[in-house]
């Protein structure tokens, strides 16, 4: 076992140790499929309850209500997964496994990395499958393929960040119950109080300051402009602000109570 | 103490940690010198698992300082992380990973290549029997192969110094004999052994020396002889038929009696001197003392008699 390392060999490992427990992660997810069926039916049991239930009644002007609603349903679907984020790590704590990393020579930011890159790989594959149900029932891209991969750059990550805040989370709650729980309360405020599935304009002037300006919010608008292929206005720049200056705040935060744990 | 040395593979000294009120460690200090084994024994809350946190890098002491094979617990983490193997209290393995799968993820992050993690995986699983299991989910395992498959992990990187924490607690007899026989197989390769237990025969039968820790701190150390001269020989545990028997007993088995004796309602257990014979002449005196007698058995002392001989209560009050 080599020491003393150098800058360079410490970088490599920092990304060695991630794509192990990346590895890891994904096997679990893939060996556990029910995870991965789960957080797919939900958002699809959405996107039915929204287009034929609730859709009739919504008025989306010169959008057609499937093309309107299937961006935010994206959105959704990356701002949940940020409890998975939370959960996983809860549950390593609680298997002892977390001890048993620390007790590694590895990277301290490992863990935490190889959880969140897992979950943007899972994001891609959940958003892929609903790209296939939405288009199944009419859903369209407006716009061009590069307007849609800019799309899915910006919700993976916007779904990065999130699991960042889901890590901190995680790492402070440390029981999976409990974050589930409180997932509801940070997430659920920020997806109904935004544009995700009904027009903003039908909502009350306070209500529409906070839904234009909130994270879940300014990027669901993001992504529908690039899929409608409509003007973008000034939320592109809200949106990578907003992802950007979270995982600011979150990386460092997480990471911090990761060594305390 | 005995011997102060910084070069032993393991030295701690005055250390102490409180999580808010509770005071975990009260100024312990240890030393183990390279290639032998010390146990610690004490009860839940005796603070043996704080020390080992310590000592493995897991928590930072309050004071005090310890070293793991020269190198400085706190100043130095990665360097004792690099020559360490940990298995903690509680079995910490990847349900859903196979067993090789999780072997070959340890050894990855031990930053082993890919062929190097492979195969030292495999020569794991054999070595601890569980190479019929490699390729399935370490869930559908048993808790004896959980254990196994814990400690096998804790040697992927070929550690010179192991610690073990209460590493047999929960397990079947079975599994229990299986574990002791492997940290034997360890302890003939020369790999030095810090062990905790609340088992005395789990430190009797494992350790060189052993050290009796009781709220945070070494009550006392030696050999197991040494600290078994100063419990007594033998115990005799007496069961009786009327609470008046109790009395009746206790007198009787005075001349035979080396310590203190501790009552129960229709029950008292005697440290007794060690000889053959102590059993024939126990009931003799009984039976001419006219003590209705339900059940006799000789033992060997417990962690109990230990800690009612060094600290004057059971171990159990920790609890």
């Amino acid at each position: 076992m080599a020491l003393a390392l150098t800058p360079s060999d410490r970088m490599r490992w920092t990304i060695a140790d991630a794509l192990t427990l990346t590895r890891r992660n994904l096997i679990h997810m893939f060996r556990v499929p029910q995870l991965l069926v789960f957080s797919t039916i939900q958002p699809v049991m959405f996107v039915l309850l929204f287009t034929y239930v609730f859709g009739g009644a919504i008025r989306t002007p010169g959008v057609k209500y499937v093309n309107f609603l299937l961006p935010g349903i994206f959105v959704q679907i990356v701002a949940f997964s940020a409890m998975n984020t939370g959960i996983g790590i809860a549950e390593d704590i609680n298997k002892g496994l977390i001890d048993r990393f620390r007790s590694l020579p590895m990277a301290r930011s490992a863990v935490l990395a190889g959880r969140t890159l897992a979950d943007i790989t899972r994001n891609f594959f959940v958003l892929l499958l609903m790209y296939g149900v939405g288009s199944a029932i009419g859903f369209r891209i407006q716009s061009g393929p590069l307007e849609a991969i800019a799309a899915l750059g910006l919700l993976l990550l916007f779904g990065y960040t999130l699991s960042w805040i889901g890590a901190a989370i995680g790492l402070s709650l440390r029981d999976p119950e409990s974050v589930q729980a409180a997932g509801f309360v940070w997430i659920f405020p920020l997806i109904f109080a935004s544009g995700l599935f009904v027009p903003l304009i039908t909502m009350p002037g306070w209500l529409q300051g906070f839904a234009k300006n909130q994270p879940v919010g300014v990027t669901a608008e993001a992504v529908r402009a690039l899929v409608l292929g409509t003007p973008i206005g000034p939320y592109a720049w809200k949106a990578i602000a907003w992802g950007v200056g979270l995982l600011a705040v979150f990386v460092p935060l997480s990471v911090a109570r990761y060594r305390r744990t | 103490m005995a011997r102060r040395k910084r070069n032993d593979a393991i030295v701690a000294e005055g250390l102490e940690k409180s999580f808010g009120r509770v005071r975990a460690l009260d100024g312990i200090d240890l030393n183990v010198p390279e290639g032998t084994v010390v146990g610690l024994l004490g009860p839940n809350g005796a603070g043996k698992t704080t020390a080992v946190r310590i000592l493995t890098t897991l928590l930072q002491p309050d004071a005090g300082r310890a070293f793991v094979l020269g190198h400085d617990v706190t100043a130095e983490p990665d360097k004792v992380r690099a020559s360490i193997g940990l298995t903690g209290q509680f079995t910490a393995v990847d349900d859903n990973l196979t067993g090789a799968e999780f072997l070959w993820m340890v050894g990855r992050l031990y930053h082993m290549s890919n062929a190097q993690a492979r195969s030292r995986a495999e020569e794991l699983l054999t070595r601890f029997d569980l190479d019929e299991a490699a390729g399935r989910t370490v869930k559908t395992y048993s808790g004896g192969m959980q254990r196994r498959l814990d400690l096998a992990a804790s040697l992927v990187n070929r550690p010179k110094v192991l610690f073990l924490d209460e590493p047999t607690t929960g397990l079947d007899p079975t599994s229990r004999n299986a574990l002791w026989e492997v940290i034997e197989q360890l302890i003939r390769e020369g790999t030095t052994l810090l062990l905790t237990t609340q088992y005395l025969h789990e430190a009797d039968r494992l350790a060189d020396r052993i050290s009796v820790v009781d709220h945070g701190k070494v009550i006392a150390e030696g050999t197991s002889d040494q600290l078994k001269r100063k419990i007594g020989g033998e115990y005799i545990d007496i069961e009786v038929k009327r609470k008046m028997d109790v009395q009746l007993a206790l007198k009787a088995m005075a001349p035979i009696t080396v310590g203190d004796p501790s009552l129960g309602a229709t029950s008292l257990s005697l440290p007794v001197s060690n000889g053959s014979g102590v059993v024939a002449e126990a009931v003799r005196r009984l039976d001419k003392a006219g003590v209705k007698l339900v059940d006799l058995n000789v033992r060997r002392p417990t962690l109990d008699d230990v800690f009612m001989t060094l600290t004057g209560h059971a171990a159990e009050e920790d609890a």
